[in-house]
């Protein structure tokens, strides 16, 4: 135990858990939907989040850039970042809408059992992830320098990054984003209504197919645009990171209480932390080990999650 | 297109009704040819004749071992998974207790240096993977199906990390020269050697027998009854009387002993343990392989874990249109996982029980949908 | 109309793939026996050529290819095939496929296997049945102490590389803080731990990461790296987690020069840390520059194979080498072959080639030379004397 490291890096330490925190918030959001509105865990969902990612690479190389390319200029920033970031967003809903319309649907117009979606959904997962594996030579790809690395401003001794900023604001502003969307629109009363009771929604004439493939699109683009952010943050991508993500983010997407949109950000942030903050206090290769250990202590004394799963009676 | 594949379900039905007809006599020498030709399989003057059977790329005894543990886990996860309706991702933690156990307590390079033989130490290894599935089942074994999913994954992961960083496992470095099972030759030589691996094939293919026997008894006692009332509704079954908690930990430790017997076999056999050996796909790929074969039906479960390791090992040294086919293995293997679900979710060989709860649930779809 | 349509697709898809599973099976099965011969003798590698730690068997393959391909070209009335052992650098694969390649009695020798887990579950096989075998790239010390007949390793170990990437750090680059961090690899320990031993006090922490791409954020470390104050970073691990440990660093304003081994070594962490990053690394290998011994292998490397030499390309190439010049010497049946590669003594391009009794590479013929990034190649910087 070394509480000396933990201490006197508690700030950097706390800082750059909240950027992972927000990533993994983001990616927990497309788990926590689908799982809200059809009981399912989606595990094909780190296939969305990877195919974002390499949608922006994919971008930044088309338009000339390599990983050792430095951009400057404020203006062609936010453009490099928001025409991947349209692009990954894209890519991401795209994949996440033929998943579920290539594997899930016809089993729900079945009526399979639960089972049966997991192993599709993990089925699908292993293929779009050695899909991308054949594609890229399973070798990884680099991320150009879009951000300056140069400090902004610090807090208590802790030098915050723009990167940093970027990261947590813009999971923030999706969220927020997210949140407006299904309590206050119409599309959003639809997706509340199947998630409290589908055969009830669709009685009332709600297209549950389509509320559905909705729901797949936003926790999709949700996941594309926390492929952008992670590549930034990571600096390069390769194709086997996702399941280890996937299964972090549906970690926190449950220690928040799945089916809980605030409940997935508070878990992702709670999740960065502790995973940075063990990696001080014992060393970095226990960090998954302190994630996985918090999540089964914490579903012993708290079942349902922090905040308790709701997506459907959430201020309904 | 989907005549055929009418057609060719309803022959399937007919092969299995034609099978429950048929005189006791008969279908025993069915099942004794069967275990004949399993047992006959790795001698080389037998499977030369076989044709395309024989894997190419690996040799074919070897490969016989590594599916024998395969089907010997499937069997194990069929009670968790197809009995009692436990969704169980991390069914791999167990083998890898069990492996370690054995090599903890009997390789030189382990801290202990308790240097035991490999038979003291193989029922302590089933032991103690019991008492871990007992110790992980108590807490989580309350939680719902997909918390437990999850939570079981997390073991899995935790058992593998541990493997990797703790000193005392030994990390990739490992253990090695855990000793073999006992055994001689008349000539002195040892039975369970390096080379031949078909003494080892021939021992797990026996302790198959016997565990699918004990797991038989056991499905159709008490216990088995409790376990199918459990899967098909929880909570009627508490009504009923039955004490679910109990029985679903049982299951889980009866799965987790089995597991814990592969890891000490496989442990013997390779004579070396690191941390390699635990990955996670490994876990899913056996829960795969349980379903794809029929989860609820012990053949069924045998045949979807043979099927899985022998099929990914054929691929090896293949290539077609000049693409090696090994490359495309878990390509292939997803994508047979999703047409699979989607035209035969109750697997190839599906209980009969099971199938009919299959069957109910398509009749009542859902509205709108 | 729409679902049998859909399922329709998937029906043919099914179909495809049984078909396809059925062609396939035609291929196979036509392994001969009868040894003896030069022509149609057969070398293997055996390592790593998918999974997450495939790319170091892909070059180590690529360098047998080369060898091979130069053999065939030059005796082309007589030629070798080259065949590959897919082990996916997991023991539990190694048997099989260890047995694979001593049932094929045309096959009289074997590059690998590559990794030192896969070795310890496939060596015993090949010595008990004679098949000599000389591994590029795996380096635990404790692989030549378990009285193997048929173990040869063709470049250092981890107790002369690790000492001497010690040395460099500490009389070179005259460091008073160094950080470590290894990746939990049988080699990365290994040379992390030699370090650590050699420096002593100068060590001012240590860390661990996973590695095999499992871990991709290390900002954990970073940050201790940071508040650590050192000036120098080693890691002991591949080139994938180092490229974006640097990446990470430079990314946190961290400025330490990072020092690796012969594992890092690879065209690949360039590309992943980006040229600015990586600059300035140091890198270890016990491999001599170009310019003095390799002659035109990288461009020869380069034009088979289209991609540039990566770690342990050359010592691969001189390993497959080693078995060609066997051969083409006639020994041709595998004692024959055992008996060369002992008595072998030769150049190759990654070093000069002799062997110990217990198969090591003789240690006065190791060089451990430290190589230096800069501009985004790899360029040698001076050779690392001994004690």
């Amino acid at each position: 135990m070394d509480f000396n490291g933990l201490f006197s890096n508690f700030g950097e330490l706390t800082t750059t858990g909240l950027t992972q925190g927000a990533i993994y918030a983001l990616v927990a959001l497309g788990y926590t939907l689908v799982y809200g509105v059809l009981k399912l865990i989606n595990f094909a969902h780190s296939e969305v989040f990877i195919a974002g990612a390499f949608a922006a690479i994919w971008t930044w190389s088309a338009l000339g850039l390599n990983q050792d390319s430095v951009v400057n200029g404020v203006g062609s920033i936010i453009m490099y970042l928001g025409v991947a970031m349209v692009v990954a967003a894209l890519a991401s809903a795209v994949t996440a809408s033929v998943i579920e319309r290539v594997a899930y649907r016809p089993l729900r117009k079945r009526n399979a059992p639960p089972l049966a979606f997991l192993i599709t959904a993990i089925g699908a997962s292993i293929a779009i992830s050695e899909l991308f594996g054949i594609w890229t030579d399973r070798r990884p790809e680099g991320v150009p320098n879009l951000i300056s690395i140069k400090p902004l401003f610090t807090i208590a001794g802790t030098p915050i990054r723009p990167i940093e900023l970027l990261i947590v604001g813009s999971a923030l502003v999706m969220m927020v984003g997210l949140d407006i969307f299904i309590n206050r629109t119409r599309f959003g009363r639809g997706i509340r209504a199947v998630a409290q009771d589908p055969n009830t929604a669709a009685l009332m004439g709600v297209n549950k197919d389509r509320i559905i493939l909705l729901v797949f699109i936003a926790g999709g683009a949700m996941a594309g645009v926390a492929g952008l952010l992670y590549d930034i943050r990571i600096g390069a991508l390769s194709y086997s990171v996702g399941f280890l993500l996937g299964l972090k983010a549906f970690t926190a997407a449950v220690l928040g209480g799945i089916g809980n949109l605030r409940g997935a950000l508070l878990g992702g942030l709670l999740l960065g932390l502790v995973e940075n903050y063990a990696s001080g206090l014992i060393g970095s290769q226990w960090k998954d080990f302190a994630a996985f250990a918090v999540l089964v202590v914490l579903l012993m004394f708290r079942p349902t999650g922090l905040l308790g799963e709701s997506l459907g009676r959430a201020r309904a | 297109m989907s005549g055929a594949a009418e057609r060719i379900r309803s022959d399937w039905r007919s092969v299995g009704e034609r099978w429950r007809r048929a005189p006791k006599w008969m279908r025993w020498a069915v099942l004794a040819a069967v275990v004949l030709f399993f047992y006959a399989l790795p001698n080389k003057e037998f499977y030369q004749y076989l044709g395309p059977i024989p894997t190419t790329g690996s040799n074919f005894g070897q490969v016989l071992f590594t599916v024998s543990i395969y089907v010997l886990l499937a069997v194990g996860l069929n009670i968790v998974v197809g009995f009692a309706g436990l969704l169980d991702l991390g069914y791999f933690g167990f083998f890898a207790v069990g492996a370690y156990t054995v090599a903890v307590l009997t390789s030189p390079s382990s801290d202990l240096k308790t240097h035991w033989p490999w038979l003291a130490v193989v029922p302590l290894a089933v032991a103690l993977t019991m008492i871990s599935g007992i110790s992980l089942g108590t807490p989580t074994l309350r939680l719902r199906g997909d918390y437990l999913a999850i939570v079981t994954l997390g073991f899995a992961e935790m058992i593998r990390i541990a493997a990797t960083s703790s000193t005392f496992l030994k990390g990739q470095r490992g253990f090695n020269q855990i000793p073999h099972p006992p055994g001689e030759y008349a000539d002195g030589k040892p039975v369970f050697g390096v080379l031949d691996a078909r003494p080892y094939y021939w021992l797990v293919l026996t302790l198959i027998i016997l565990v699918v026997f004990g797991v038989r008894n056991l499905t159709r006692s008490r216990v088995g009854r409790a376990w199918v009332s459990i899967r098909e509704d929880e909570d009627a079954a508490q009504l009923m009387g039955v004490p679910t908690f109990k029985f679903k930990l049982w299951a889980f430790a009866a799965g987790a002993a089995i597991g814990g017997l592969a890891g000490a076999l496989y442990a013997g056999k390779v004579n070396f343990v690191n941390s390699q050996n635990f990955e996670l796909l490994n876990s899913i790929i056996i829960l795969a392989a349980v379903i794809l074969g029929g989860s609820g039906n012990i053949v069924g479960a045998i045949v979807g874990g043979g099927l899985v390791a022998y099929l990914i090992e054929r691929f090896r040294g293949i290539e077609l249109f000049g693409w090696e086919l090994y490359e495309f293995r878990f390509l292939f293997f997803g994508v047979v996982l999703v047409v699979m679900m989607i035209f035969r979710p109750e697997g190839l060989i599906p209980n009969r029980r099971r199938a009919a709860e299959f069957k109910d649930r398509r009749k009542e779809v859902s509205v709108g949908g | 109309m729409r679902q049998r349509i859909a399922r329709t697709i998937g029906g043919v898809a099914l179909v495809a793939l049984v078909a396809s599973g059925a062609a396939c099976s035609g291929s196979g099965g036509d392994d001969g026996a009868a040894g003896g011969e030069a022509c149609g003798s057969k070398i293997a590698f055996f390592g790593a050529l998918t999974g997450s730690s495939a790319a170091l068997g892909i070059n180590e393959n690529n360098g047998v290819k080369l060898a091979v391909d130069k053999y065939n070209k030059a005796n082309p009335d007589c030629k070798v095939e080259q065949v590959e052992l897919d082990s996916q650098g997991s023991p539990d694969q190694a048997p099989q496929l260890a047995q694979q390649a001593i049932d094929d009695e045309k096959i009289l020798g074997l590059v690998g296997p590559a990794y030192s887990g896969e070795s310890e579950a496939a060596n015993p096989f090949f010595s008990d049945a004679g098949l000599v075998h000389i591994t590029p790239s795996a380096t635990n010390p404790t692989l030549a102490q378990q009285k193997w007949k048929t173990f040869f390793r063709a470049v250092g170990n981890d107790l002369t590389q690790g000492p001497a990437a010690g040395k460099y750090i500490k009389d070179v680059l005259k460091a008073e803080k160094v950080y470590v961090i290894d990746d939990q690899s049988a080699y990365g320990v290994g040379l992390a731990d030699e370090v650590k031993k050699l420096l002593g006090a100068a060590v001012v922490g240590s860390d661990k990461v996973q590695g095999e791409g499992k871990q991709t954020d290390f900002s954990a470390s970073v940050t201790k790296v940071k508040s650590s104050g050192a000036t120098v970073l080693f890691y002991g691990g591949y080139y994938q987690e180092a490229g974006l440990i640097r990446k990470q660093l430079t990314g946190a304003g961290v400025t330490a020069t990072l020092v690796a081994g012969d594992g890092v070594n690879d065209p690949a962490y360039i590309a992943s840390a980006g040229q600015t990053a990586a600059e300035g690394t140091i890198l270890t290998c016990p491999c001599q520059p170009a310019a003095k011994a390799k002659g035109n292998f990288a461009a020869d490397y380069q034009a088979l194979n289209g991609v540039a030499p990566g770690t342990y390309s050359d010592s691969a190439y001189d390993a497959a080498n080693i078995l060609l010049a066997g051969i083409k010497a006639g020994k041709t049946t595998r004692e024959g072959l055992l008996e060369f590669v002992k008595g072998y003594t030769g150049e190759g391009v990654a070093a000069t080639y002799k062997f110990t009794e217990t198969g090591e590479l003789d240690p006065a013929q190791v060089k451990i030379w430290a190589y230096k990034v800069t501009g985004g190649q790899v360029v040698p910087d001076q050779e690392i004397p001994k004690s």
